[in-house]
């Protein structure tokens, strides 16, 4: 198992929040948008040196779309920012007809989506955004790892031309990925090569499925890790190549299991090759609450539970 | 820049009756559409894009950059909006006969999705346009852009919280370069709109929000609904937002659809086509 080492724990929203700020001193055409939670998104950083290109919307998020989706009308690139919940289901008409349908380019940015939100508990714990967003046609769904990812992707965004929704989280959790790495929309990330069993792990548990590699080394187990941190559209070459090799498949999310990842990679692979598949995920829940770590352990989403995962599946080769 | 100078008023209304059989013929065909607010803006539709749009049909920019852009919100009404766009040179008038069937670019209710050249916003789920108005706005002031945004909504689409949401940022933000107008014509699907959820009283609500309101109670005559225009636009860069509540018939220059709303969502079959065409002139020009 390749060695992963951190030297601190950072919370990937704060990754958007640098990313952001980078794109405004380097894009002129970028503006952000925010619903009240400036502070809780690190857009401050952006308000304070670009107040000009950034509009405080209010606790008003049907409008923050509409007003984004009109402001790609003369060649703005809006970065929009509340919550997951208030991104997505709050919105979702708002986002399928104005933004998805019209075409518009429009980056919509999610933060504290999932269980890792905490002690708010389940009215702001949306575990069905990424199925919302990868549903509509031409929306590109991403889900970065740690804070580095975090930034790379923010600023690969403005590139894309097109409708995004981007992901992103509360807690500091190590911040692994090189400053360095290049990201790529649709790319996904080889974290350790293996030949038992294909790990593909999004977001926060991309970290909890490097830690399952090592327990599983140690039990002779050798586990192919994949950092899918692009949902839609899917890496499907890698994951092909991967379960060719190793024949069984674990996907592992922050996110309910009807309509996620582990539904893309099921998807996909019954069609081009069936494949047994365990899927590390909330089960028809919701969260409720609690420290992010009591709410990853209590709804199956730990370190341990891809570990039992993967025995699990690996018997029904 | 092509700035629209078909002023006479007499060739105005020739191009009203004109669009108002196309209308009417384009809803029958298909046996679906919604006549009734369509008949009941013509007269908007035919002064905004002939006197007091400046805009470029001949060559279409989403961006729209240096021009007037307008946005339907009350998308339901494409069939006016069509016939509007396609007499002013966007895209040809034969392809109305396409309006609601498989493969058009005229979607019952209009979209950039199949490329169609006038519309920059998909509408139909209400309450949506105001914002995109704004958001509009906003990017003609980021780029130093003297163009206005004109948007268009029903009365019951008022009845949508999105839209009180967007009243409420632009007189807050000062989006003065903004003209909103109300269909007011006091009908909706389910009835009258004061039946169905009434709107109170209008001109004080976008008062209390901080609108300029300006009155136009002859929604359908040419000359008012021109010079309500003439007159918004004096308010444009005084810092509010511009609101023009326009009182209209629906099923307007046809006796039977007047005076109910009853055709807000249904087409005329053969019989109340032949009857309703008979009481607009034939001007030659059918598509």
């Amino acid at each position: 198992m390749k060695k992963y080492t951190y030297t601190e724990k950072k919370d990937t929203r704060s990754g958007f929040g640098a990313g952001l700020s980078e794109l405004g001193k380097s894009n002129p055409n970028v503006v952000a948008l925010c619903a009240d939670l400036t502070g809780s998104l690190k857009m401050d950083a952006f308000e304070k040196e670009f107040p000009e290109r950034f509009f405080q919307i209010g606790i008003a998020e049907a409008n923050m779309m509409g007003i984004a989706a009109g402001l790609t009308i003369g060649g703005k690139i809006p970065f929009t920012g509340t919550f997951a919940n208030f991104s997505t289901g709050r919105v979702y008409d708002q986002i399928r007809q104005s933004i998805a349908y019209s075409g518009k380019n429009v980056k919509i940015c999610a933060s504290h989506a999932g269980l890792t939100l905490g002690e708010d508990g389940a009215t702001h714990q949306i575990l069905e955004d990424i199925g919302l967003m990868k549903m509509l046609p031409g929306m590109v769904v991403i889900n970065p790892c740690d804070y580095n990812q975090t930034k790379a992707a923010t600023i690969a965004i403005a590139d894309y031309e097109g409708p995004v929704y981007l992901r992103f989280g509360r807690p500091a959790i190590p911040n692994f990925t090189p400053t360095d790495q290049k990201f790529e929309i649709g790319k996904a990330l080889m974290i350790n090569e293996g030949t038992d069993v294909t790990i593909i792990a999004t977001g926060h548990l991309v970290w909890k499925a490097i830690e399952a590699g090592e327990i599983l080394s140690t039990r002779g187990i050798s586990a192919e890790i994949i950092n899918i941190h692009t949902i839609k559209p899917l890496d499907t070459d890698a994951i092909l190549k991967s379960v060719l090799k190793t024949a069984c498949v674990v996907t592992a999310e922050e996110h309910q299991m009807n309509g996620g990842l582990g539904d893309s990679v099921s998807q996909f692979l019954s069609r081009q090759r069936p494949t047994p598949q365990e899927f590390v995920a909330v089960n028809d829940s919701f969260g409720e609450s609690g420290t992010p770590d009591e709410l990853m352990k209590k709804y199956g989403l730990d370190t341990t539970d891809i570990v039992a995962a993967v025995e699990k599946v690996i018997k029904r080769k | 820049m092509e700035t629209n100078s078909m002023t006479n008023i007499d060739e105005l209304k020739k191009l009203s009756t004109q669009v108002r059989r196309d209308i009417l013929r384009m809803v029958h065909a298909v046996s679906s559409g919604h006549p009734g607010g369509s008949l009941g803006c013509v007269e908007y539709f035919v002064a905004l894009y002939n006197v007091v749009l400046k805009h470029n049909a001949v060559a279409f920019t989403m961006d729209g950059k240096n021009e007037d852009v307008f946005f339907l919100s009350n998308g339901h009404i494409s069939p006016v909006f069509y016939s509007v766009l396609a007499h002013s040179g966007y895209f040809p008038i034969e392809e109305l006969k396409t309006f609601r069937k498989l493969n058009t670019r005229l979607q019952g209710h209009p979209t950039t999705h199949e490329g169609l050249p006038g519309v920059r916003i998909a509408s139909g789920s209400l309450g949506q346009g105001m914002s995109v108005g704004i958001g509009a706005a906003l990017a003609k002031k980021l780029n130093n852009d003297q163009g206005l945004i004109y948007t268009l909504h029903g009365d019951g689409e008022l009845q949508e919280g999105q839209i009180w949401e967007a009243a409420m940022y632009a007189s807050a933000n000062k989006i003065d370069n903004l003209i909103a107008t109300v269909d007011y014509n006091g009908r909706q699907i389910d009835g009258d709109v004061e039946k169905v959820l009434s709107l109170g009283n209008l001109k004080l609500k976008f008062e209390a929000f901080g609108w300029e309101v300006i009155e136009n109670n002859f929604g359908n005559d040419l000359s008012h609904v021109i010079s309500a225009f003439e007159k918004a636009k004096t308010f444009v860069g005084k810092g509010k937002p511009i609101i023009i509540l326009m009182k209209t018939e629906m099923g307007m220059g046809v006796d039977f659809m007047m005076g109910t709303h009853k055709w807000h969502g249904s087409a005329p079959n053969d019989e109340q086509l032949a009857k309703a065409l008979m009481q607009l002139e034939d001007t030659g020009k059918d598509y």
